[in-house]
């Protein structure tokens, strides 16, 4: 695959080609062929697969049992409620979360920069939650949530608020908590990349507008937001992929009842629990393609970093 | 606001410039309230940050000490604290095992990406090849491919090349998943890295594999360790491929283990041993993010904000 690459450019640029020294390009191409091996054989050519397998009827319960069955298991797909059920959570548990967690992670930034001393510290105690495993993080919500030892319900029952809900049981609470979990998962992160990007704006910029008279409220929407602007989109979209794949945290807090079914979830309970094959690629390229249109956004909008990277001195 | 006059110029003509130093001084200075409100907020803002990060964490370890009708009961601090729920977890032939998978799936899935991915990103920062944005953005786009989409062909794969419920048919897909982030970060560690050390060996007479080995590598160290560091959080935390492909304790790893724990009795669920082995399988990643905070957060944001 590299030799094809390096030939294609050969004759596109003749030219320049002639500066590349043929022991170079040899060597290139030796150090990247195993990277490329294994993203070819493990990556891209599964999706090639999972492709074909979704036009298939495939079920490991009836083994021989095999038929091209065209855009069926997409017809089956489209035509169930499971489907845009889990289209629906997967969206709405994508907006708010990530929605929820770029407001706290901006303030927490903000709050980091603004903070003198011990900055060391706080970044270490906000990373405890990214570094704690998702599967963890949603037992830990779940045991805050459980009927009678969970101290959120506990203390609201005391206030008087949302008495006799059993949170993780009903349709909507469910997703509510499904959410919380995300969001202290993952608002913590999001408040190091913005901290990142505050880092970099210089200093001498807010002391100009400080001296022209601005206030910080002005200073805030007209020089912080501005500047930040390619931060948050890049977190934005960071946050967004991975929201849409959420697998771990519906499985643990319910097992994808209660209205907490997502994209991942059904796929991958098709294929294990109901061993359709077939049905179950079909739902997972459909996720694909969904996350894969998003990705492209992302793919573009870092697309200056990567051309950074790839220039050559 | 005029901000940009400000910005663009700053005080050219020296009247204006003390007229503005006085502007500034006499904003500062509004009122004696403003000197103590800001820091007042400030440290209530860093408080509330540290509470929202860590209680939830704590809580956990809070309910991992409580047992029997403790357990139903959302006391702050267990009445009656035992390390019980810890010792039933490490006499579970299942968890410990698991424990055992997930060292070794997660190292060699490491080590394996630190090699194969610096091979690829001395390439990408180093020599002169065309394509190499396309490449690029190839290879990041892997990074953010959902896992459910080679789930299906791998699980059907597996089955018949008899990957399935091994190291193996983990460590792969692991490898794929680890290895744009690993080379991402790699690259642009290795890009840092002063072309004139190498080319000085190479006029040596150094191969490129010696230059690479013994000027490129030491230097990039942290880079590895950065790179090493966020590939093991990867892999120690990945459920979702390690839920389809596994089906027994000989391969299953520490997220599988404890999102299918069950108790003695079937239907009950031991939220007590639950968290017990959560905070188990936790404990590693908060040390280590204790040690390699700085490290970690160089690794999480290159990707975002570079240059």
């Amino acid at each position: 695959m590299e030799a094809a690459t390096a030939r294609l450019g050969r004759g596109r640029k003749g030219r320049k080609q002639k500066s590349y020294g043929s022991e170079e390009r040899r060597l290139a191409t030796l150090l990247l062929s195993p990277a490329m091996a294994v993203i070819v054989l493990v990556a891209a050519y599964p999706i090639g697969y999972a492709v074909w397998l979704s036009l298939t009827e495939y079920s490991l319960r009836t083994p021989g049992k095999w038929r091209f069955a065209g855009f069926d298991n997409y017809t089956e797909a489209f035509g169930s409620t499971e489907f845009w059920d889990a289209v629906r959570t997967t969206f709405l548990f994508t907006g708010i979360s990530v929605t929820l967690e770029l407001a706290i992670g901006l303030g927490m930034a903000l709050a980091m920069h603004a903070a003198f001393r011990g900055r060391g510290l706080l970044r270490t105690v906000v990373l405890v939650p990214w570094a704690v495993l998702t599967v963890v993080s949603a037992i830990t919500w779940r045991t805050l949530f459980e009927p009678n030892l969970g101290l959120v319900p506990t203390i609201l029952d005391k206030v008087g608020i949302a008495e006799n809900v059993v949170w993780l049981g009903q349709e909507g609470y469910a997703l509510a908590v499904m959410v919380l979990a995300d969001v202290w998962k993952t608002a913590p992160f999001m408040a190091l990349l913005l901290l990142a990007g505050l880092q970099v704006i210089p200093d001498d910029v807010y002391d100009a507008a400080k001296v022209d008279g601005a206030t910080a409220w002005q200073r805030f929407r007209r020089i912080t937001i501005p500047l930040l602007m390619p931060a948050i989109l890049v977190a934005l979209i960071f946050r967004t992929l991975d929201a849409l794949r959420i697998f771990d945290l519906p499985f643990v807090l319910t097992g994808g009842t209660n209205g907490t079914s997502t994209l991942s979830l059904i796929a991958q309970k098709q294929l294990t629990t109901n061993n359709l094959i077939g049905y179950g690629s079909a739902l997972s390229v459909l996720t694909f393609v969904i996350v894969m249109a998003v990705s492209f956004i992302y793919i573009r909008t870092v697309g200056g970093n990567i051309k950074s990277l790839a220039e050559d001195e | 606001m005029e901000a940009s006059g400000g910005v663009v110029t700053p005080g050219t003509d020296v009247r204006q410039q003390e007229k503005e130093r006085e502007e500034a001084r006499a904003a500062e200075g509004r009122g004696p309230r403003r000197n103590w409100v800001r820091p007042v907020l400030m440290w209530l803002a860093v408080i509330a940050i540290i509470i929202f990060c860590l209680f939830p964490f704590y809580w956990l370890v809070n309910v991992s000490l409580k047992t029997g009708s403790d357990l139903s009961q959302s006391d702050l601090v267990p009445p009656s604290p035992t390390l019980d729920n810890y010792t039933s977890v490490f006499e579970n032939g299942d968890f410990t095992s698991a424990l055992r998978n997930s060292v070794i799936v997660t190292s060699v899935t490491t080590i394996l990406a630190l090699i194969v991915g610096s091979f690829a990103a001395y390439a990408l920062a180093r020599l002169r090849f065309p394509n190499k944005f396309l490449l690029l953005a190839v290879i990041l786009s892997i990074s953010t491919f959902p896992p459910i989409a080679i789930a299906a062909p791998i699980f059907k794969l597996w089955t018949e090349f008899g990957l399935y419920d091994t190291y193996v048919g983990l460590i792969l897909p692991y490898l794929t998943f680890a290895l744009p982030l690993a080379i991402y970060i790699l690259t642009s560690f290795f890009k840092e890295i002063p072309k004139e050390l190498e080319e000085a060996a190479l006029v040596d007479g150094a191969t490129y594999f010696q230059a690479f080995r013994k000027v490129v590598l030491p230097l990039a160290a942290p880079g590895l360790v950065t790179a090493g560091l966020l590939t093991a959080f990867f892999v120690w935390n990945e459920f979702l491929l390690a839920q389809t492909l596994t089906s027994s304790p000989k391969a299953f790893t520490v997220p599988v283990s404890v999102a299918n724990f069950t108790g003695s009795q079937k239907f009950e669920i031991p939220l007590g041993t639950i968290s017990a082995a959560s905070v188990v399988i936790t404990i590693p990643l908060v040390l280590a993010v204790i040690v390699f905070q700085k490290r970690i957060v160089a690794g999480l944001t290159a990707g975002a904000v570079k240059g």
